[in-house]
């Protein structure tokens, strides 16, 4: 049986409370995972200041060199998982095992984190600049339904701050396999905690590091909203603009749309949950529902897998109800045409196959958020955008309307603005939220310098 | 001991307690000594439990206790007749379920803590030391139980004011940092009183524990003994608290109770149990057992989850089938305590997402 430990600075330890991860469709167990108890995070994070000092020993030169080695240690090599190893295959599987995620999204998501790892960051201009560490270490509450998000906070450590991480319950792997990718790669382990543990423990890492990055849901985002040590990312809301010209000529962004509705199987937060438009709301509706109409459950191991079944099929049925008990007015158009209810069985397997509804703006399903590839299509006068779109994590507005384009500008709602046929999925590393960590982790200070010897 | 010895003295053990029960109810249902709740309910119920009451099981004819019998007032409605003129106290449970049980006592938690004193080894909790009494104030049992504790034992104990309803209010409105400026209040309390005398006993909780351990090195500081209690505690931080909060110098004795049971004391732990808490209550006195959450007069076998059942059996107090907010394993008897036990205590499972649980 595997056993993941809590790293306690980057000893493993073993709790003698653990968790059972377990195969979404046979159930058969795959792996112990060790909880800490909520004092034992409390004392080992007393020692941050220690653990942070230890980066300090490195240049930021010598810190990228070594998040490429990771990169590459993260990719192709065999490293340790507990007392056994663990190979780039086997994570595949094993994070498909407890996730449900096809083998193909999880792939692709390793490739996105080991592209991150490789990459590190820019350097500064030749400016006197100062900045300074806003805290001694980073505390990330990670999420169990998308290996994706593990890029965003990976190089930390290459802007020399300790990581102090709290896994998902069903994806433990990839961020302790990060942790070993870059203590192989040469980095101390002593500046790593890895602690699964109850959301008593999450709450303690995040009110005790100097530093926090939140993954959740609403309600775990809104415990966190108001204090400004912690990056959340909650439900994202983000969204397709199409005005003028571009509602005019939808047809040409429809590979864009369902691009951005249904990859990584919609359980994204830059995943678009909802297309506003000026025009032919009912055809873009109709023609979304069509495409998704041919989306249904496949093996784990098939390429062309498109949705993940739900690792707790009891969520997605409640998540069906929901929908349909709000659905008064509308209707599934991807339901209708494929023929079949939206909650599907496969080899033991559950899955929410993909929804499209059009309605008002005034409609409950208008402006919502699903852990799987749902949309909804509005149509609206320009003149009532942004005003309608409410909190959008990111907007892709596909106009020529140079007016709409400045509201759209000096809008407060919206974390990031695409212009033109960009997908939400498309993530910028130089970006404030989905990238730029520094700004996270570090503050500018004025300084000026005239460095002389005193005598 | 052979498994025949034990056996005898379990059966010798449920012999008293059914001479217990027999004496206890005789008591309660006496128009001379019983109280006035337990004799209206008697007077409405359609049986005399004076007479049908003959044995422990024969409890089961009173139905499950209800805990709403316990809050508001007036609480004189539960003093024994028996009693009358003597200085009668009332302590009430935490009231992080809405409006707080009471209890009245004559002389239960005085009885309940010196028969725990007895189970404290004196090597680690020495005779006539002083206590730092590091826990819930206010009108808790545990507050005075523990200062009679120390006298008993010819020490004397130094309290902290503490409000643990104020915590909880602060948690349920989701201000965790004054939670936390509170705690340290509290903590602030204790470590003036460590510094200005010779502590070797402490009763504390376990996060209260954790806390003081961020400041200091309690072997350091003299401390030979620690009685934990008034909140949950996991085999996890059992051994965290051994291994890494006190080490082998300091004697660490977790407890399980509260203002209706008394104290269950815990079994000498042995490498077997990896960590577990096994909890013996103090029989006749209190018994403590694991039913079956929908089935609640039928126990669950040896080893099985169930919901914690209690039934006080006291002077002072008759509950007779009070269901627990807790799940624990059922424990067998063992030499020490020849009757059932419980084994890792913690909230129960269905109550979990509405009771705020450990918060000082």
């Amino acid at each position: 049986m595997i056993h993941i430990p809590v790293l306690r600075q980057g000893k493993p330890y073993k709790s003698v409370d653990v968790n059972k991860a377990y195969h979404y469709r046979t159930r058969e167990q795959i792996a112990e995972i060790s909880q800490a108890n909520v004092g034992l995070i409390r004392r080992d994070l007393l020692q941050q200041a220690e653990m942070h000092a230890i980066l300090q020993g490195f240049t930021t030169r010598e810190l990228i060199a070594i998040a490429k080695k990771a990169a590459k240690h993260f990719g192709e090599d065999e490293l340790p998982l507990g007392d056994s190893m663990q190979t780039p295959d086997d994570i595949v599987k094993q994070i498909s095992a407890t996730t449900g995620s096809p083998n193909v999204m999880v792939r692709r998501n390793m490739e996105k984190v080991r592209g991150v790892l490789d990459r590190g960051y820019g350097d500064i201009a030749g400016r006197a600049l100062s900045f300074f560490p806003r805290g001694h270490s980073m505390g990330v509450i990670l999420p169990s339904n998308s290996p994706g998000v593990h890029s965003l906070w990976a190089p930390a450590i290459a802007l020399k701050t300790p990581l102090i991480l709290k896994p998902g319950s069903s994806e433990p792997w990839t961020p302790y396999r990060i942790v070993q990718a870059y203590i192989k790669a040469g980095i101390p382990r002593e500046v790593f905690g890895y602690y699964s543990a109850d959301h008593a423990g999450g709450g303690e890492i995040l009110r005790q590091c100097g530093r926090g990055m939140l993954f959740g849901d609403v309600g775990a985002a809104k415990a966190w909203a108001g204090d400004p040590r912690i990056e959340i990312h909650g439900p994202g809301y983000s969204k397709i603009v199409l005005a003028d010209e571009g509602a005019k000529n939808w047809e040409k962004y429809l590979d864009l749309m369902a691009d951005s509705i249904a990859q990584n199987s919609g359980r994204s937060c830059v995943n678009c949950s909802s297309i506003w438009t000026t025009a032919n709301a009912r055809e873009i509706a109709e023609a979304l529902a069509e495409r998704f109409a041919k989306i249904g459950p496949r093996a784990e191991e098939d390429p062309e897998a498109a949705v993940a079944p739900f690792a707790a099929p009891d969520v997605a049925r409640r998540i069906s109800l929901m929908i349909d008990q709000e659905m008064e007015g509308t209707a599934d158009l991807v339901e209708a045409k494929r023929g079949t209810p939206r909650v599907a069985e496969k080899d033991g397997c559950t899955y929410l196959l993909p929804a499209v509804v059009q309605c008002s703006k005034e409609h409950a399903l208008a402006n919502r958020e699903f852990l799987f590839p749902y949309a909804s299509v509005v149509q609206v006068d320009a003149s009532e955008i942004p005003h309608c779109l409410g909190p959008t994590l990111v907007c892709t507005a596909i106009t020529s309307d140079k007016a709409l384009q400045r509201r759209l500008l000096e809008s407060n709602h919206i974390g990031r603005l695409n212009f033109g046929p960009i997908s939400t999925m498309k993530i910028s590393w130089d970006q404030p939220h989905e990238g730029n960590l520094f700004d996270h982790l570090y503050s500018r200070r004025a300084f000026q310098s005239v460095l002389e010897t005193v005598a | 001991m052979s498994t025949t010895d034990l056996d005898a003295r379990v059966r010798d053990a449920r012999a008293k307690l059914d001479d217990h029960v027999r004496e206890i109810v005789e008591w309660h249902f006496n128009p001379e000594t019983g109280c006035p709740f337990w004799l209206n309910w008697a007077a409405n119920a359609g049986w005399d439990p004076r007479k049908e009451v003959k044995n422990y099981d024969d409890l089961d004819k009173f139905g499950n206790f209800e805990d709403d019998w316990l809050r508001g007032g007036p609480v004189r409605r539960w003093v024994p007749k028996g009693f009358a003129g003597k200085p009668v106290y009332v302590f009430e449970t935490g009231g992080s379920t809405g409006v707080p049980k009471s209890r009245v006592q004559i002389n239960d938690f005085r009885i309940d803590y010196e028969m725990f004193s007895d189970t404290l080894p004196d090597a680690s909790f020495p005779k006539g030391s002083d206590w730092l009494m590091l826990g819930p104030s206010g009108p808790r049992r545990l507050r005075l139980a523990v200062e009679h504790l120390a006298q008993h034992r010819g020490g004397i104990s130094f309290c902290v004011d503490l409000d643990p309803r104020w915590v909880i209010k602060l948690i349920k409105r989701g201000e965790i940092r004054e939670a936390e400026i509170y705690k340290q209040h509290c903590i602030d309390q204790a470590l003036t009183i460590l510094r200005a005398n010779e502590i070797k006993c402490m009763f504390t909780t376990p996060k209260l524990l954790e806390a003081l351990c961020e400041k200091i090195n309690l072997a350091k500081y003299g401390i030979k003994g620690i009685f934990c209690g008034g909140t949950e505690m996991t085999p996890q931080f059992h051994r965290f608290a051994v291994e890494e909060l006190l080490g082998p110098d300091i004697y660490f004795a977790p407890t399980y109770g509260n203002t209706l049971m008394g104290l269950a004391t815990h079994r000498a732990p042995t490498p077997e149990d990896n960590w577990a808490i096994i909890y013996y209550p103090p029989a006749p006195r209190a018994i403590l057992e694991v039913v079956n959450p929908d089935k609640p007069n039928e126990l669950v076998g040896y080893g099985k989850t169930g919901r914690a059942r209690l039934t006080t059996l006291t002077k002072d107090t008759f509950i007779p089938r009070f269901l627990e907010r807790d799940e624990c394993e059922r424990e067998a008897p063992c030499e020490q305590y020849p009757w059932d036990g419980v084994r890792n205590v913690r909230p129960f499972s269905r109550f979990q997402k509405s009771v705020v649980e450990g918060v000082y």
